[in-house]
Order: C-alpha cells, then structure tokens, then sequence
C-alpha cells in the first residue's frame, strides 16, 4: 500500500490532478451514455409539453 | 451521515451549487472561479483551499465542457494555442504588478476595487449591446455554426471590424474564415492574461468577450476556445496549489459531479438559445457578480460580517436565476420549434 503522505508534494499533486481529470472523463463519458438513453424521451416530453 | 468525510447534505448542497455552476459555464465558457471560490470562503474553508479547490474544480468541469464543445465543432485549436502562448507571458506580468502592489500595502484595495470596475463595465456594455441588438440577430434558430463555417459580414461586430482593417503580418484565419492579425491575438491573450493574473481569476470573463468583440471569433466558437484554454490554466493552478495542499477532493469531486451535468446541458443550449439571449444573460450575470464583489470588499473595509453574507446570497442568487434562465430558454426555444415544424407539417 503506498503511503500518499509520504509522497513528495509534486507527486501528490500530479496524484490529486489526474484524480480529477479522471473523474472528469469518466464523468463525461457515463452522462454522454446516459444522454444519449435519457435524452430523446425528455426532449419528446418537452416539446409535447 | 457522512461520505468521504462529509456530510450527505453538504454532498447534496455541493452537487446542487455544481450543477447551477454547470450550466453556466458549459453555456458562457466562464463563472467557475468566481462562483465557487467566494462561496466555499463564506462557507468557513480557509483561502488556500477556497481557491485551490476552485481551480481543481474549473480545470474538471473545463475538460468536461471543452470535450462537449469539441464535439460540437466549436473549439479552434489553433487560436486556443497562441491565446495559451500570449495568457501566459500576460499571467507571470500581472502576479508581478500584485507582488509590486503587495509591497507597497495596496494589493487588496486596488484589485478589489479594479475587479468592481471590469466586471460592472464589461456587464454593463454587455447587457447595453444586447439590448440594443434585440432582433436585429434574433434568428430563432440558434447560433451554433461549425468553427470552419463562413459567418455573415453582419453578425462581426463593427470595433472587431475596425480592429480587423488593421493588416500588420504574418496574417492568419481562425474560425469563421476571419483574417486577423497574429500580433492581435497575441495582444488580446497577453492584456486579458495580464488582467486574469492581475485578479487572481480564471479570465473566462474577460477572454470570452474579447475574442468575440476585438477579434471577432463567432460566440460559440470564443466559448469553447476560451474553455480549452482554461483546461491549461486551471490545470497548472490546481498542480501549483495541489502542492502547498490547497486541493481538497471531497469539496471538488461533489462539485464535479453536478458540474458534469450541468455543463452538458449548458453547453447543448447553446446550440438551441438564440445569441441576443446568450448576450444579455452573460451581462446581467457579470454585473451582478460586480455587486457581489463590491459588497465583499466594502464588508472586508468596514468590518461588517452581514455584507460578506449578502455577497455571498448575491452570487447564490445570480447562479440560481441566469441557470434557471439559460434552461427555461432552451425549453422555450425547444417548444417554438416543435410549434413551427408543425405548423409547416400542416
């Protein structure tokens, strides 16, 4: 188990960055997939509305 | 309970305020830093990890908004590079005047008062030009062409016009088959880099306008370039500040998560809402984060905790209301289609 503490301050960084951009892309391609189920029926809805 | 080490209601509370904060800057390419760092210091967190946990949370929801945008064909690589190039160089200048005013005792005065200035002009002329055009853009049918589409000679701006007759080489076409000169652009990215590092803000709000008015970029397309650009910026902020320890996960991760959300949503309006809307939305937010700000500084002066407060309502409140805005048009613009298709069916 690696120590996240013990890593130098650059490393720890460049560990909280990547996280986020990781969340980010995962983010982006779990809405895109959720989009394009969830999508159509809503814009129906609404221009039914 | 609690999750991560916070607690489910703040989650939810930090889910919420992402989502708002989503939709405006997939829509406009901007309001990340200047949202969210004020509110997570009025909400207790000590500056370091306001600010750095801001920038985390810009440079997520930049990347998530840019990959939106890209796919829409609305991001010139090549025009985001030497803005990335000139913003830089414009950046190190302005933390160099800060550290100058530091010295002197007069940063915090003369940024807070030049922060009210900026954003209540270019508010103000914004949401001026806006009112002023209602109907002469008003196409209805949105305004999302492709970054290598023509735009009508009409919809350039006349300073951008102006600022375009000016031919100093090497010369260069960016999106919308624009000729603009290389040392505009670099003078545009290194004035708003100046006065992004000057700030301390990402410069979403200066870019965004001033690639559409002084160089003359289509709006969609100065939105996702502006994004592709801050993806650099918030990165190496977030890196820097990530260091000192200023990046907290729990805060960004919640934030991100709403963003993500928003953002799509924000940045497909922008494909349906027509541009004079885009414009005075863009306006009446930046004046009323002018106000916001100017009620912080004025509460830091005199002491008084309730303006802080007020400040904070005040960003919550222009959130709240330009997001709703920016959704209810995208409905309403949905709805007159669907209205239109079937009249023309029938």
């Amino acid at each position: 188990m690696i120590d996240f503490a013990a890593l130098s301050p650059a490393v720890q960084a460049g560990v909280l960055v990547g996280a986020v951009l990781v969340e980010a892309v995962v983010l982006y391609v779990g809405y895109g997939a959720l989009e394009q189920v969830a999508a159509p029926p809503v814009i129906e809805t609404i221009k039914n509305a | 309970m609690e999750l991560f080490g916070i607690g489910l209601t703040l989650i939810m509370l930090f889910v919420g305020f992402g989502f708002m904060v989503g939709v405006l800057f997939g829509f406009f390419g901007m309001g990340g830093s200047f949202l969210v760092t004020p509110a997570l210091l009025v909400m207790g967190y000590p500056a370091r990890v306001a600010v750095g946990s801001g920038m985390a949370f810009v440079f997520g929801t930049a990347v998530i908004a840019t990959l939106k945008h890209h796919d829409l064909g609305q991001v010139d690589y090549k025009l985001g590079g030497l803005m990335i190039v000139g913003t830089s160089v414009g950046i190190e200048v302005g933390r160099i005047g800060v550290f100058y005013l530091e010295e002197l005792g007069l940063a915090s005065g003369v940024i807070g008062v030049t922060y009210v200035l900026l954003l209540g002009a270019i508010g103000l002329f914004v949401t001026y030009n806006a009112l002023n055009s209602d109907g002469e853009d008003d196409s209805g049918g949105g305004h999302h062409e492709a970054a290598t589409e023509e735009i009508d000679p009409d919809d350039i701006p006349d300073i951008a016009k102006k600022i375009q007759s000016y031919r100093v080489p090497p010369m260069m076409t960016i999106a919308g088959g624009i000729q603009v000169s290389l040392w505009m652009i670099l003078g545009v990215a290194f004035a708003t880099g100046l006065l992004s590092g000057f700030l301390g803000v990402g410069g979403g709000f200066i870019r965004m306008p001033a690639m559409f008015y002084l160089i003359g970029v289509p709006v969609p397309v100065a939105v996702g370039t502006d994004l592709f650009e801050i993806v650099f910026s918030g990165g190496i902020g977030a890196f820097l500040y990530g260091m000192e320890g200023g990046v907290d996960l729990s805060i960004v991760a919640p934030l991100l998560a709403g963003s993500a959300f928003g953002a799509r949503i924000g940045s497909a309006a922008t494909g349906i809402v027509n541009e004079g809307d885009i414009k005075i939305y863009f306006g009446l937010m930046l004046l009323g984060g002018s106000i916001a700000v100017a009620f912080r500084q004025a509460g830091d002066y005199l002491g008084m905790e309730v303006l802080s407060t007020v400040s904070f309502a005040l960003i919550m409140l222009s959130a709240l209301l330009v997001s709703g805005a920016v959704i209810y048009s995208t409905i309403k613009a949905m709805r007159a289609e669907s209205k239109t298709a079937a009249t023309v069916a029938e």
